[in-house]
This record gives structure tokens, sequence and C-alpha cells, in this order.
């Protein structure tokens, strides 16, 4: 891959900017590899990468229905974050953090990650409770974290409205000065670079449609570009989780709910942290176009549609226009959906199955991007040496048997 | 906005009701003769289809009343609205 730098703009001016090398083949897929991802999104094109960057395998292919990083990974409100309550999602997510702090170095493309710091705002003595108690957990696990008094938060925010009049008046937040935003298209074209110059075959338009086994052992999966054989196979593709099991014969413990989010029209920079509401729901931050990104709740019905009610939308502009009274008379430019595929515990499953050779990463819910970086490395690792790594045993799809179930709905601060 | 049919009320924006999830799910009759695996099934499994749906929906800002529907889950057609104990797949009778 030819690398990004001030040197390489200079020499391509020369020739007038025609002469960039696309950024990753497009290649037909070969009949056998030693592992295959099917999903072809920000965690998938991760899990592909730390493959063959950490463990050094080079027969590997990404499989990708439609294009790749098109369905969630371009969907989502872009915050990143690990400020999570129990020992082992915090330290999964945490992971996450460390790797994005230096993603844009070792990807060599501008994910353009701004650590602006993570507000999650309290209007209860309960929510303050709950506040003080996942801070204080935060830091007994190194991770940042500090509770702020509403006259701190009006420092930090002046145009948030703190006063009494509130109908849920704020009482403090928590802060992780640590978390941030970045650029969702980013994660996905610099992984994907990263892992195409790696040799990772990375097959678009490619749907899967079958998985083919031999007794307990997975042998390939067919396609609409034909039969791949393979006895490695990852299952990466969110939403879809559900649909892919079934064609093991497996069940998983998911519901695929759509989620909206949706952007105003451009503003001068006016808000420069993540603000987060869980009570009058609402997350909001200010992108480096200038528009707000404004995330709701999930649906509560099941949908594949990548479309909600407007109903969800009404709801979270609501609790925006109370929080932010400058924000009242702001257009709203383009709406959308996901599809999040959402699990018991709002924790993810990333885990072997009964299936030799066989993984699924999947239930990321509502949570998934910020993960993306730390959900390919445990992800590779499980696959790559047929075991979870300690980051992710906790995760398994066993849990659900065991009832050791790892509630993260309040951290997760998306309505389910 | 979806329009939902409640079998009592007729039909009324979705904002009136609560979705209650996958139906047909029945309570296990003897839960202690269980295994964990398949007390987690009950409990958690789920089809989550790419297509049809049989859910259950309560009319939560009206009679208050549980029903069922199958709905489409990429279209969000619904295709039938019935009350608990009806069949869905019985024709003529039964159908939205």
């Amino acid at each position: 891959m030819s690398h990004f730098s001030i040197f390489s703009i200079a020499r391509n001016a020369l020739s007038y900017h025609e002469n960039w090398q696309k950024q990753w083949r497009s290649p037909e897929p070969r009949p056998h590899y030693d592992a295959v991802i099917v999903g072809g999104g920000g965690h998938g094109l991760a899990t592909a990468y730390y493959l063959a960057k950490e463990h050094g395998m080079r027969n590997i292919a990404v499989v990708e229905r439609g294009w790749l990083g098109g369905g969630n990974t371009a969907r989502n409100t872009t915050i990143v974050r690990s400020n999570y309550l129990w020992d082992d999602a915090t330290h999964l997510y945490e992971k996450a953090l460390q790797l994005w702090e230096g993603l844009s170095q070792e990807l060599n493309y501008n994910t353009m990650f701004s650590q602006r710091g993570v507000m999650n705002v309290g209007h209860s003595l309960q929510d303050m409770r709950d506040i003080h108690r996942r801070v204080n957990a935060n830091r007994l696990n190194g991770v940042d974290g500090v509770v702020l008094s509403p006259q701190q938060i009006k420092d930090m925010v002046p145009i948030m409205n703190t006063s009494a009049s509130l109908r849920y008046p704020v009482m403090g937040a928590s802060f992780q000065p640590r978390g941030g935003v970045a650029r969702h298209d980013a994660i996905a074209w610099g992984f994907a670079r990263a892992a195409d110059a790696l040799g990772v075959d990375i097959l678009q338009n490619c749907e899967v449609i079958g998985i083919r086994r031999d007794g307990d052992q997975v042998v390939g999966i067919e396609t609409t570009r034909g039969s791949i054989a393979s006895k490695k196979v990852g299952i990466v593709s969110a939403g879809h989780s559900s649909v892919l099991a079934d064609m093991a014969g497996i069940r998983l413990p998911l519901e695929s709910h759509p989620l909206q989010a949706l952007v105003s029209e451009p503003l001068k920079p006016i808000l420069h942290t993540v603000v987060m509401s869980n009570a009058i729901h609402a997350y909001v931050s200010q992108s480096d176009k200038g528009d707000l990104v404004i995330g709701a709740g999930i649906d509560s019905y099941l949908g594949y549609g990548q479309r909600g009610s407007f109903p969800v939308i009404e709801h979270t502009l609501q609790a925006i226009c109370e929080l932010f009274p400058i924000f009242r008379r702001v257009r709203m430019n383009r709406q959308w959906g996901g599809i999040v595929d959402v699990s018991p515990d709002a924790c993810p499953i990333i885990s072997k199955t009964h299936i030799k050779g066989l993984y699924f990463n999947c239930g990321w819910g509502t949570g998934g991007f910020k993960a993306t970086p730390g959900s390919g490395w445990v992800m590779a690792h499980t696959m790559a040496q047929d075991r979870p790594h300690a980051l992710n045993a906790a995760f398994a799809l066993e849990r659900f048997s065991t009832g050791h179930l790892i509630d993260e709905h309040g951290a997760a601060g998306v309505a389910h | 906005m979806l329009k939902i049919t409640c079998p009592w009320c007729g039909p009324r924006a979705e904002s009136e009701f609560n979705c209650g999830g996958e139906a047909h799910i029945a309570r296990p009759l003897d839960t202690d003769a269980l295994s964990d695996a398949q007390w987690g099934d009950y409990l958690f499994m789920r089809k989550n289809p790419k297509g049809l749906h049989r859910e259950q929906w309560l009319h939560a800002q009206g009679c208050r009343r549980w029903f069922n529907a199958e709905r489409h889950t990429v279209s969000y057609q619904f295709t039938k609205f019935y009350k608990p104990g009806e069949n869905p797949d019985a024709t003529g009778e039964g159908a939205a």
C-alpha cells in the first residue's frame, strides 16, 4: 500500500492526483481460504486485519453481501468510550479505547479520533448514585472518570439548560475525558486498506446463502459468488447474525431492532464534547462538518428494514430541545436507521460454538462502534488460537445457560 | 408510525401500543426437569426472523389487552391480528 504522508501528497500533486493507488482490490473469490470472515463492517474488517497482523495468517477473505462498511458501521453516532460498569465489559471496551488511541498511526489512515470527552448526565438521586458507583468502578479498573457538579457541567457546556426549571433537572454527570468520537467511515476504510495490504481478499456483493458442515466441523460457505471452502468461519454480521446462525442450525438470544439517528444542518462549533442522557433520552455531539449527530433509543419491534418509526425521533428531539434550548430552531437534515442485534444483557457474544471452526461475534446491539478495534482484536485471537482471549472469555454463548449474564443496560446508555 | 389493529378497538396508531416480543413461547410445564441449556433456551433464545414474525402487542393506551400479530420484519407490513388462543393458521376466520 502506498504510504500516506505529506511527501506522498506532494509527489502525487505533480501528476494532478491522478495516480493514487486504489485503497483495496476487488479480487475474484478463491475456492479456499484459511479463514473466512462473514460481514464486511468495521468489526469484520478489524478481525481480518488483526488475523493477518497479529497472527500472521495470510490466506483470509472477508465476505460482504453489500458494500463494505455499509451496515451499522455507516449508521452509528460515532461515540467512543469505555466507561462501562462490570469488570469484564470495562476491560474489553478499554482495550478497544487503547487501540483507538494509536489507530491512525497504526493504519496510516486518519480515523479523526477526537478525545473530546463523554458526559453522561444524571437527573435524579438514583441517577447520581449510579453515576458515582460507575465512576468508582471505572477508577478501580484503571479507567479515567470523574463526577461533575451542575456548575462544572455548565462551565464545560454553557448552552445546556442546568436550571431547576427543567422537568428532570440536571443533578450532575459522569465524565470520561479520554472518550470522544471518530469518523465511522474512516474506520471501515482504514481497516479495509490495511487488511488488503496484508493480503486479505475483501469480497463485496457476495452474500452468504449457506454454511457447509462435515459432521461437527465447518467446511465452508455457499455464496452468491460461488462456494468457498474454509475450516475457520467467523460470523461478524451484526443485525443479520440470527439469519446466519439459522444456516448453521444454531439458536442465538438476539433480537434485531431498528436503531435510528439523525443529523442537523451544519452549524458553527457550539458543542465541544459528547453529551448523553439516559433519563431524558438523547445523546448528541457535533461533527467536524458542523452537524449535530443525534441518536435515539431502539424501536421496540423487530426490524430488518434499516428504518424506524417517527415517534422515536420526536421523543429524542424533545429531549434535545429541553436540554439545549438554543437548538430549538435548528433544522434537521437527514435521518436513517440501522439493524442492531440486542442481547438479553446488553453485552456482546464473542464465542466458539459447538461446531468446530465456527465462531460468532455479535450481540453488540447499540454499542458496537466504540468497540470496533477491540472486537476485531479479540475475535482474531479466538479464531486463530481456537480459544477465547482472557478479554472475551466471559462473553461466550454459554453464559445464557450458566446464568452468568453481565448486565450493562445502564452503561449502554440507549433505551432498549 | 405503524397502524396496528387491536382486535377489540380497531385500527390505532403505534404510539398506543407496547411490543411484547416473540409470541407463542410456552413456559415449560415441568421446569425442575429441564437442563440449564433447556432453561436458557426458553428464557433467552429467539427466532428473530428476517421475514414473517408472530409477536405480542399490548394496547397500553387503549383497552390494555394483549393480542398477537403476524408482521413482516423487513416491510413491517402486518398480515394477521388475532386474539390469544385463536389459531392464526386456521383458514377463513382468525385472519385480519
